[in-house]
């Protein structure tokens, strides 16, 4: 039974950087703006947040570092590809590339250094509830604060004007538009808050998981965090399926190995993603399903004024 | 006024570029690193030996070194962009830069290539690299001594020759101590991703591993097993920072010593093709201090250290009996020979699990 809890801590702390990202990038992509900077703006979001932490002391600073790192990263991204109306795969990639090289000039100066990570909730009598207790009132701030998030962004995307504004500059930045939306001003706060999440998605890596900074430690996760916006088909709902059915996978093949179980290591490395295409091709069959991929995505808006 | 900027700057930017060109009498040295340098392991490891060649003949020569290049065809652009700024030795650190540094090597036949644990030779170009499985035979010693549960985790990053003789070598060892020692093998598939790295020692924790060994790159290992009390083993470079009641010992990269004398070697023209592979004996690798250990356990560390540098101790002495219970042919006289070694391919008696792909 204890093993059992350990290894859905494991499974929560692993999913967490993934499911922040991916919120981010989702609010993003419905707003019609394709960033693929996401793995970009999270390592630097790592070295800043981890800098912030080991300076303050602070992991609340430190994660603040991270939120504003990341935004300042999408600023570029927003400057080029809805300023400048480049095209945003190409500025994306860049700004990928830039994020990684930027971090480790940062983080130079911190490397090998070490920080407390972030405090675990602990409430007398309910964390010690054996099975659920850890699990529901034991983890850090941050696996809180993504449910949180997750649940603002749905109710925000579904349930408030101004996230039908959103989705709507999304579906058709013409019509939107011509209806008097500032489209290029709504996409830059959609890419502005999927740089922050990703920034604070980068954070929680030197801040809560590995107490340290290493240059390219987030090592992939903003790529996987994209595709889990596609696997989510849009929709808040699903992408949290999919960040925990990605860190399950990921946990447990860990731990089949560990038993010994006799599968090539190999294929249950590449299990995440094989699942992954998997449930996509299955939610493409579905009927009521299938792709509902913003009509806009990642096209170039040039206003007529 | 714009116009002499950007001269300025252009000039200023070349002078970045060819400020190692400046002496044209000192020997140039470069270097291909796999990581960024400040990786805290094997590139960070390579960059202290450069560092200690530059102290010693740095008078002599000039180093440059390219850091966080890719293995592959990748890697050949930026061998050749090494030659072509007049690079006379240079050191690829990493083995997937093998086959790249061939076929430059034959392309410049009078530039010296020096490839890091690699098998692939030319008249222009050695290979070099270290016997870690004599330093894991230690650490086996030392975790079956220091282990409770008599479970060992070992994260694995790909099954290849060098990973399976260091799991091979520390179970022998461990066997010699407690006969029915229990390891549990997790392959990370990856040499560097910290969160895997740290997610992996979790799961050999959750499952009752009490003392963690890796042969990945990161300190995240350590860093988890400090974190839930339990104890563990550097790799490549000191990571005693990470785990100061936790590291037993850290089998530690150190390069500097066979740097030094290849380009002595350059320097005096007596350069020659070689396959150097040191042991403990050689200062290829060294063992950091033991620590967080009783002092008999730390005892029978020095002591296997010891015999081994002397030559009296081999961890792959004959007979060496494999998964299936056959001994394995020796080919080595008492011991099996390097060649078994440098291509092991099977798991020893004692080990459970499969050997993927087998």
């Amino acid at each position: 039974m204890e093993l059992v809890e350990a290894i859905i801590l494991s499974v929560l702390a692993a999913s967490t950087p993934l499911l922040i990202a991916a919120t981010g990038e989702l609010v993003t992509e419905r707003a019609g703006v394709l960033n693929l900077g996401v793995e970009g703006m999270m390592i630097v979001g790592a070295a800043c947040g981890f800098g912030g932490a080991w300076l303050t002391g602070s992991i609340f600073i430190g994660a603040l570092f991270g939120i504003v790192a990341g935004t300042l990263m999408s600023l570029i991204f927003a400057l080029m590809a809805l300023g400048l109306a480049v095209n945003q795969v190409a500025t994306g990639l860049a700004l990928t590339i830039l994020g990684v090289g930027l971090s480790g000039l940062i983080g130079a100066g911190f490397v090998g250094e070490r920080i407390t990570p972030a405090t675990h909730l602990h409430i007398p009598g309910l964390t010690d509830i054996p099975l659920v207790g850890r699990v529901l009132f034991g983890e850090d701030a941050f696996v809180y604060f993504s449910i949180a998030l997750i649940i603002g962004v749905w109710w925000f995307l579904y349930r408030t004007r101004a996230g039908l504004i959103l989705r709507a500059c999304g579906d058709n930045h013409v019509s939107a538009h011509a209806l008097g939306y500032p489209v290029l001003r709504i996409r830059t706060l959609a890419v502005m808050f999927g740089g922050a999440c990703a920034g604070l998605a980068g954070a929680y890596l030197p801040l809560a998981y590995t107490p340290f900074f290493i240059p390219g430690m987030t090592a992939g996760r903003g790529w996987i965090a994209l595709a889990l916006v596609v696997f989510a088909s849009w929709r808040p709902g699903r992408l949290v399926i999919g960040a925990y059915l990605f860190g399950a996978v990921t946990i447990l093949q860990l731990h089949a190995q560990g038993w010994g179980v006799g599968i090539p290591s190999q294929f249950m490395s590449a299990l995440p993603y094989l699942a992954t295409v998997i449930v996509l091709v299955l939610l493409s069959r579905a009927r009521t399903g299938g792709s509902t991929a913003p009509a806009t995505l990642g096209t170039v808006f040039v206003p007529d004024r | 006024m714009r116009k002499s900027l950007l001269a300025l700057a252009a000039g200023l930017l070349l002078a970045g570029s060819v400020s190692a060109a400046s002496a044209a009498d000192k020997l140039k040295v470069g270097f291909i690193y796999l990581g960024p340098i400040g990786d805290l392991g094997w590139t960070y490891q390579h960059e202290l030996a450069r560092q200690a060649l530059v102290k010693e003949l740095g008078d002599k020569i000039e180093t440059t070194y390219l850091e966080n290049v890719p293995e592959g065809p990748d890697a050949e652009r930026a061998i050749e962009q090494l030659v072509r700024a007049g690079n006379k030795l240079i050191f690829t650190t990493s083995f997937g830069y093998m086959d790249p540094t061939l076929k430059v090597a034959k392309k410049y036949p009078n530039v010296h290539f020096e490839h890091a644990t690699g098998y692939k030779r030319d008249k222009n170009m050695s290979t070099y690299s270290a016997k870690w499985y004599q330093g894991r035979y230690i650490q086996g010693l030392i975790a079956a001594k220091m282990s409770k549960s008599g479970v060992l985790g070992y994260i694995g990053s790909f099954p290849i020759p060098e990973v399976v003789s260091g799991i091979n070598a520390t179970i022998l060892a461990a066997q010699t101590i407690n006969p029915n020692i229990k390891v549990k093998i997790i392959w990370a598939n990856t040499w560097f991703d910290p969160g895997k790295e740290a997610d992996a020692a979790k799961a050999l924790i959750d499952q009752g591993a009490d003392v963690i060994m890796q042969h990945t790159d990161s300190p995240a290992a350590m860093q988890i097993a400090s974190e839930r009390g339990k104890l563990a083993f550097g790799q490549d470079s000191e990571m005693i920072k990470f785990g100061p009641k936790t590291q037993l010992t850290s089998i530690l990269d150190t390069w500097g010593s066979y740097y030094i004398e290849r380009v002595k070697a350059e320097l005096d023209g007596t350069w020659k093709s070689e396959d150097s592979w040191g042991g403990l004996d050689s200062h290829m690798f060294a063992m950091a201090p033991y620590t967080n250990m009783p002092d008999d356990v730390k005892k029978i560390a020095e002591d296997a250290q010891a015999a081994i540098t002397a030559g009296k101790l081999h961890p792959f002495k004959c007979p060496v009996i494999g998964q299936d219970g056959k001994e394995i042919e020796c080919k080595g006289g008492a011991n099996l020979a390097d060649g078994q070694i440098l291509g092991m391919n099977f798991y020893v008696k004692g080990i459970d699990d499969k050997l993927p792909g087998k």
